[in-house]
């Protein structure tokens, strides 16, 4: 009753190609953008624009994952490592040549795309975890290339000082203006990853996901699209490393160190495996379920504790509660988040017809 | 199953939700905000335990005594559990809050928020970690590291390697064992020049993160390259696992001596305890042990409270560390005061109160350092401990090493 899907007549092959075919789709899409662009940014104050911006990078992060471990079925733990490939690459071309950020973001991405090449060439003959174990040597190996070529790192501090981005000559300085920034990447994001999995190459990664001998049967040619699916996933994880390296002013390798690989890869488990949703849904976990912890037990923690211990507990209680916050998610729902989704939205599309 | 479980996951999701609105601690009237940045989890909880009491403790202390000028202190400790945009959330929850100065945790930390923090005009401390660099207070003027860093702490090792070894190194063998990161690297410039002008032998020996397997390099120090002395420049889990090592292959801990982050009773009794560590030189920054007037004055107010003293002052090295970096932002929130006439100072002038600290000795628990605007690092001042028996005495004075070469280096970075 709420969401007519029939009844809609297309007469072009455009309007029968289109990414968003129903009139529903696209009066709400059009919604969440006036949202998003217009509303969010003047109602909200700067610490929740700072928090919406560290889960704006996210969301590219762990969508670029998602191609490589939820639609082609490659586990990879070195995504920390290309995005710190990304950040150096941008960071070296503004720095030395003073490169705008519509050169150094796709710069970043390239650099990183080609470094995932090499990484995934692996992938041909290993599969599952011991793939993931050769992701991981090729975190280590970078980091520790970083942290030895001063060229490429800038000193032995291997920090790069990056000055905000500029665009069409405003230096975006303050939070909204980033946001908006970050936004504009998340939008591409998303509607690069819908049109790449409805394509000839994502219905490769699909195939090669579900049965890979079966997909090498039936001619598709499986190592190139695995190299691919690689390099793409880097790609992503090279600008969000850029976007980072914007957002925080600086380029480091610590930043992007195992255990953020490790966090993407869990946004990607818990949002749920292959599709656009999940990882967005991860990505906001994961970053704001530690913040909301915090004020909870700040909030509810002086009824427990006395006021002395609070600080003393609250660091690691707050580690356990997220721990035991994705267990319980992933046990009531091992597909993600986005599946819980799906169950609320095809409740609400068949309503009250729900037989 | 499935509807059973998920009303009161939509219950605990609202309620969390609504306590988001419930707010931090926001500064009210006659109290001024201090945020701190503590990690008692993550990599480096070994020091986060011990230090971050510490840091409550002495503002405990602090406002016992009725405040500062009247006005309370409060610390709103956030964990960032070693991680960056955890680090920015929290820095912008306490600026939010009405911080004017803030304790930073970590070199990646300190690195990234260096921009916002000369953005926003609040400066932040970093004692002991971060970039050598920073103490030029021209080019950062809002990071305070406020006590040696890495290049004044890799000179003044030279000058104690020089004075122990009877006051000459030529074509005396010095072996550097560190941790194989920015920090660890960052020495080595300031001991490659001493090199040349004091004409020793240099032999580096890197050990691969996470530090917990260096019998290779330390069969290589003590077997091969059996070297004069040995400077020690590591962190974490390293330390303890090079003091058994070391033990072990038969190299005097007499001839190592070991800098800031390698020099704690928990990484001696991690070790194995006091009998394997005997003879061992440590670099501090702060005073080691409960000699200090400070330190009894914090015991007795437990002690008026009816409580023991808390346990974290066994590792009186990382206690007594938590206790400088709050005594330092307390001090330059005295200067600021002063300049303001008893208003509530601003980030700016708490800057300035920062700029306008010297000869705040705490009775010799800190060194006498002197900060201005140029050199923010306070002057580079160590003392050297020796572990003797069960506990660390003192080996020398507060003294610092080839000042001019450090400064000339301090401000010459572009």
């Amino acid at each position: 009753m709420f969401y007519r899907e029939s009844g809609v007549f297309k007469t072009s092959y455009a309007a029968d190609m289109a990414l968003l075919p129903l009139p529903n789709t696209r009066w709400a899409v059009a919604g969440l953008l006036v949202l998003f662009v217009a509303v969010v940014p003047l109602v909200s104050d700067e610490y929740s624009l700072s928090i919406l911006n560290l889960i704006l990078i996210a969301v590219v992060g762990a969508i670029g994952l998602n191609i490589l471990v939820g639609y082609t079925d490659q586990v990879s733990i070195g995504d920390g490592a290309f995005m710190s490939v990304g950040a150096y690459t941008a960071a070296n071309l503004i720095v030395r040549v003073h490169a705008p950020f519509w050169i150094a973001v796709p710069a970043g991405g390239l650099m990183a795309a080609l470094i995932g090449l090499l990484v995934g060439t692996p992938s041909l003959r290993i599969k599952g975890l011991y793939l993931a174990i050769s992701t991981l040597a090729a975190q280590l190996i970078i980091e520790w290339v970083i942290n030895h070529v001063t060229w490429v790192s800038g000193g032995t501090q291997a920090s790069i000082q990056v000055p905000p981005p500029s665009v069409f000559g405003v230096v975006l300085r303050s939070p909204w203006q980033m946001y908006l920034f970050l936004l504009a990447f998340v939008v591409l994001a998303i509607v690069g990853t819908q049109n790449l999995i409805r394509s000839r190459i994502g219905r490769a990664f699909i195939a090669i996901r579900d049965r890979d001998v079966a997909a090498e049967i039936i001619g598709i040619d499986i190592f190139r699209y695995k190299l691919l699916a690689f390099a793409i996933s880097s790609f992503y994880a090279g600008v969000t490393g850029v976007l980072y390296s914007y957002y925080l002013g600086i380029a480091n390798y610590e930043q992007f160190q195992l255990d953020v690989s490790i966090n993407f890869l869990a946004m990607v488990i818990i949002g749920g495996l292959g599709s656009t949703l999940g990882p967005i849904f991860g990505a906001i976990f994961v970053t704001l379920l530690p913040i909301m912890t915090r004020r909870a037990l700040e909030a509810v923690g002086g009824l427990f504790f006395a006021a002395s211990d609070l600080s003393a507990v609250i660091p690691s209680l707050r580690l356990m509660i997220f721990g035991g916050l994705i267990i319980f998610f992933l046990v009531v729902e091992p597909e993600g988040l986005n599946r819980l989704w799906r169950n609320i939205r095809n409740y609400f599309r068949t309503w009250p017809f729900s037989y | 199953m499935r509807y059973v479980t998920r009303r009161p996951l939509m219950i605990a999701a609202g309620a969390m939700a609504g306590t988001w609105f419930a707010g931090g601690a926001k500064a009210q009237q006659k109290q001024i905000l201090i945020g701190s940045q503590c990690d008692r989890t993550g990599p480096t909880q070994l020091v986060g335990t011990v230090f971050c009491p510490a840091v409550q403790d002495y503002v405990n202390l602090i406002n016992s005594q009725g405040g500062i000028d009247g006005y309370k202190i409060v610390i709103n400790e956030l964990d960032n559990n070693y991680q960056v945009p955890p680090a920015i959330e929290e820095y912008e929850r306490h600026k939010e809050e009405g911080m004017v100065s803030t304790l930073i945790w970590g070199t990646p930390q300190a690195q990234a928020l260096n921009p916002r923090l000369e953005q926003d005009h609040i400066p932040g401390t970093s004692p002991g970690f971060g970039s050598a660099a920073a103490a030029n207070g021209s080019k950062y003027p809002y990071l305070f590291p406020l006590a040696a860093t890495y290049w004044s702490q890799a000179a003044a090792g030279i000058k104690f390697v020089k004075d122990t070894l009877g006051g000459d190194l030529k074509g005396k063998k010095i072996a550097y064992l560190y941790y194989d990161n920015p920090a660890g690297l960052e020495p080595l410039p300031i001991l490659k020049e001493l090199q040349d002008i004091e004409g020793f032998d240099l032999h580096v020996f890197a050990v691969p993160p996470p530090g917990v397997e260096m019998s290779a390099q330390i069969l290589d120090i003590s077997q091969r390259y059996r070297p004069d002395f040995v400077l020690a420049h590591l962190f974490g889990r390293a330390p303890s696992v090079m003091l058994k090592g070391m033990k072990q292959s038969g190299y005097p801990l007499s001839k190592v001596l070991g800098f800031v982050w390698a020099s704690s009773e928990a990484d001696i009794l991690a070790a194995g305890g006091w009998p394997v560590a005997q003879g061992y030189y440590t670099m501090q920054f702060v005073g080691v042990g409960d000699d200090y007037p400070v330190i009894k004055e914090i015991k007795a107010m437990y002690q008026k409270e009816g409580k023991p003293p808390p346990k974290e002052m066994a590792t009186s090295v990382y206690y007594n560390r938590g206790i400088q970096d709050a005594a330092v932002h307390i001090e330059a929130l005295r200067n600021a005061l002063k300049l303001t006439n008893g208003k509530p100072p601003t980030g700016e002038d708490m800057k300035k109160g920062f700029e306008m600290i010297k000869d705040f000795t705490l009775g010799g628990l800190l060194p006498p350092m002197q900060v201005t605007a140029a050199d923010h690092e306070g002057g580079g001042w160590v003392q050297i401990f020796q572990v003797k028996g069960d506990k660390m005495v003192k080996a020398t004075e507060w003294f610092q090493g080839y000042r001019e070469l450090v400064l000339r280096k301090v401000n010459s970075t572009a």
